[in-house]
């Protein structure tokens, strides 16, 4: 008896996993932003490297912990673009 | 028994959360319907019979102000022969969809999908992404990016592949 009501509910845990992951995997838009979605994300307040000076001391930063500089050429943003 | 029955229902609930999900348009599968009620910016053009090009496009994406000139060369080339193109945006702001239209000023249609129902149907993979349809309406080749030189030579083989394939009886 014990037995069968763990089974059950270990059988119906699984079931309640599973429903939420495999749910999630077949409705995208509770997975990411839709790439059609992301004007926001395409702003230039989204921009990592909007604030000059905030750049320079993060490089400064870098360079005298780390002794490395630059490295920092990655284009665009959030868009996805391509 | 018991046990397996359960099992058996709980894999059958798992295929049919995976099958709800609905598949993004691929090669063979018959285009949807350009429905002016949901596309804004005009009339969606007459494409039966013809070979269309649906461009989805959105003025923040960078490839998609590379792509704009070279669908209009294409378009000047072809257009006598056949080729409708079509760009539809999925452009939130209506401002930011009539600046760069104004700015790029393109020989072809250009609309808006201003309730995302089109690209959601078709379920665009990225930005841009261009759909080449042969004359029964079907994809017959689908583009992810514009990447220069590349996709446009890509894209003008296609186009004149299809061109050169006889047209389905009426």
């Amino acid at each position: 008896m014990k037995t069968t009501f763990i089974r059950l509910i270990s059988t119906s845990m699984l079931a309640i996993l599973s429903l939420g992951a495999f749910g999630g995997c077949s409705s995208t838009k509770f997975v990411r932003v839709q790439p059609w979605e992301r004007t926001a994300l395409t702003d230039y307040t989204m921009r990592s490297d909007r604030d000059p000076l905030a750049v320079t001391m993060a490089e400064h930063i870098y360079f005298s912990r780390e002794s490395a500089s630059g490295g920092r050429g990655i284009g665009g943003s959030g868009c996805g673009c391509n | 028994m018991q046990f397996r029955h359960k099992f058996c229902s709980l894999c059958l609930i798992i295929l049919a959360c995976v099958a709800s999900g609905r598949a993004a348009i691929q090669v063979g599968d018959k285009f949807p319907l350009l429905d002016p009620s949901t596309l804004v910016g005009g009339t969606p053009p007459a494409t039966e019979g013809q070979i269309t090009l649906v461009d989805f496009w959105a003025s923040w994406c960078a490839p998609c102000k590379m792509s704009f000139p070279r669908y209009a060369q294409l378009y000047a080339k072809y257009q006598a022969q056949g080729l409708v193109i079509v760009a539809v945006s999925a452009d939130e702001n209506q401002s930011a969809f009539d600046a760069f239209v104004k700015k790029e000023s393109p020989p072809f249609a250009t609309l808006r999908d201003k309730t995302h129902k089109l690209v959601s149907q078709v379920k665009v993979p990225a930005m841009p992404t261009c759909y080449l349809l042969s004359r029964d309406g079907r994809v017959r080749f689908i583009h992810q990016g514009f990447h220069g030189t590349t996709t446009e030579e890509d894209i003008r083989r296609e186009i004149e592949s299809l061109l050169a394939e006889p047209s389905p009886p009426s």
